[in-house]
């Protein structure tokens, strides 16, 4: 925590509802994941220990195989972990639990390409007790907020897969999770739709004012985002690090990536991630 | 907007072509009958004025009821009673190793036993009329639509499952708007196949336990020596298969609308 000025992040503190204390939303606790394999067990994850503030913009970074996906599906409910445990609000995860939402790396296979835009939106709302007129509401809300109002009588295979992503963005979004958990959301597009990606999820979750968990293996995207990089490394992967991202709350692709503080942090971090202590 | 309709012209101009050449080359096989048969004095192969004759007799309309109507309607009941029950099994399948490989044997046995060998025990067992038509248009087309929806179902992309767990979806809507539409398009290989099969099975079964139906005039009419009668029947049979055939065609551009989208993207 050292080096972490709060006054730099006020969103923060504001998306608390007043009477709570800002606790993790997310915590995980000696996470261990084992694999069967015909050469015998392989540990993926060994230890993990981890806390995600409510309100932050947790980056996950790893180099890949680091096994940042299976963190993610442990976090998210989908995985039942070897050893330890996820904790949300301090109650134990055993099943995706419905203040949690999910954008999956890949697009194509996440959306349902027989039904449209709207619908694939729509989809998660009719399991919950919304009525039919608020589905409909949160369904626009969400296009809207991702720049897809006019899309959504379109099937996902007709969009360019930035747009198909942003679908899925909205999908999450409309679903008014208190935490968004993202895996590699950006790593199927190119790198111009990648930036613009990148700013617009910075976008809505100011919008939302939503959690963010977000894994990566690009070091630039995870400071660039982050309002704090989780460096996870080794064979099998633990927290190396956890450092604060002294950036502020307004970011831009030109000139923060210029921050001798940026510079500086993404040094840090690749270091990390090679094994060497920066 | 002009390369736009320029392109629906071109589009509109195929399709036309198409259909013109599926209209030609049936009616130019019929004139080439005609012509050939007009002199014939085969008692086999008559004139095919006098087929046209006795199609008009027999079918426009005095047996449409008596003998057409209960053919479509043991067929659309026997069919759809298939399609129902291979979805309903090949879903539980896909969806639950366990059943699968609890009923792979028998499944593979009574797959492996021809359709048409059931229809003397059907005879046996519910006797000549409808249920018995109904029961073999059954166990003999269910299994493509069966196995087809097992395959389709363990085939989907584990992710689907990924989103309906994470987002909490209902079973119902897993079910209905996930599990069955990301199957669909081997499901309705499936029913392509027992529509088929189905068509056979009537008219076997109509030929060999029934008292009316368009098999049984088939039989009747070659037992009477009414050659021209047999020949109508077969007409009949042909003309129906071609609309079930449109008609299918039609479902399936409803359904797999999607499907085709989707690959005519990524090509």
């Amino acid at each position: 925590m050292t080096g972490f000025d709060t006054s730099q992040k006020p969103m923060t503190m504001e998306a608390l509802p007043t009477g709570t204390t800002p606790g993790p939303i997310l915590s995980v606790r000696g996470l261990s994941q084992r694999y069967q394999s015909r050469a015998g067990d392989r540990l993926v994850l060994d230890g993990v220990d981890l806390d995600i503030r409510q309100g932050s913009f947790a980056c996950i970074v790893g180099p890949s195989g680091a096994g940042k996906t299976t963190l993610l599906r442990c976090m998210s409910g989908l995985l039942t972990p070897s050893e330890g445990e996820v904790l949300l609000h301090g109650k134990p995860v055993d099943r995706p639990p419905a203040s949690l939402a999910v954008v999956f790396q890949d697009y194509s296979r996440s959306l349902m390409p027989w039904m449209s835009v709207e619908h694939n939106v729509l989809l998660p709302l009719r399991s919950k007790p919304v009525s039919k007129q608020e589905r409909v509401e949160r369904t626009r809300a969400a296009l809207a907020a991702v720049g897809l109002s006019g899309a959504t009588d379109q099937y996902p295979w007709q969009l360019s897969g930035g747009m198909q992503q942003r679908v899925a963005i909205a999908r999450a979004l409309a679903y008014q999770p208190e935490a968004l958990l993202m895996d590699e959301p950006f790593a199927s597009v190119d790198a111009q739709t990648r930036a613009e990606l990148e700013d617009l999820i910075l976008g809505v979750r100011a919008e939302f004012g939503v959690t963010v968990v977000l894994v990566t293996h690009d070091i630039d995207e995870a400071v660039y985002l982050g309002d704090e990089v989780v460096v996870l490394s080794g064979s099998p992967a633990r927290v190396r690090e956890r450092l604060e991202v002294d950036l502020g709350a307004e970011r831009d692709q030109l000139s923060t990536k210029a921050r001798p503080e940026f510079v500086a942090l993404r040094t840090r971090v690749l270091g990390l991630i090679r094994g060497k202590n920066a | 907007m002009a390369f736009g309709s320029q392109v629906t012209t071109r589009g509109l101009t195929r399709r036309s072509a198409a259909l013109a050449l599926e209209l030609v080359v049936p009616a130019a096989i019929v004139v080439a009958w005609w012509l050939a048969s007009s002199g014939s004095t085969s008692l086999y192969f008559p004139p095919l004025s006098k087929i046209v004759s006795a199609f008009r007799q027999i079918w426009l309309f005095s047996h449409v009821g008596p003998d057409a109507g209960p053919s479509l309607e043991h067929l659309a009941a026997g069919y759809l009673l298939a399609s129902v029950s291979g979805v309903v099994v090949g879903v539980a399948i896909g969806l639950l190793p366990s059943v699968g490989e609890a009923l792979a044997p028998i499944l593979e046995a009574l797959r492996a036993v021809p359709a048409l060998a059931l229809v003397p025990a059907a005879v046996l067992i519910l006797g000549i009329g409808p249920s018995m038509q109904i029961g073999v248009i059954v166990s003999a087309a269910v299994w493509p639509v069966l196995l087809n929806t097992a395959d389709g179902v363990r085939g989907i992309d584990p992710q689907v499952n990924d989103v309906a767990r994470s987002y909490r979806i209902g079973w119902r809507d897993r079910l209905l708007r996930m599990v069955l539409r990301a199957a669909s398009p081997q499901i309705v290989a499936g029913m392509r196949t027992a529509l088929s099969i189905a068509v056979v099975m009537i008219v076997f079964s109509e030929m060999v336990g029934s008292t009316n139906g368009i098999g049984y005039q088939l039989l009747q009419s070659q037992r009477a020596f009414d050659i021209p009668g047999m020949w109508s029947a077969m007409i009949l049979l042909g003309i129906l298969g071609y609309l079930l055939n449109i008609l299918f065609r039609g479902f399936e551009r409803g359904v797999l609308a999607w499907h085709r989208g989707m690959r005519g993207a990524s090509d």
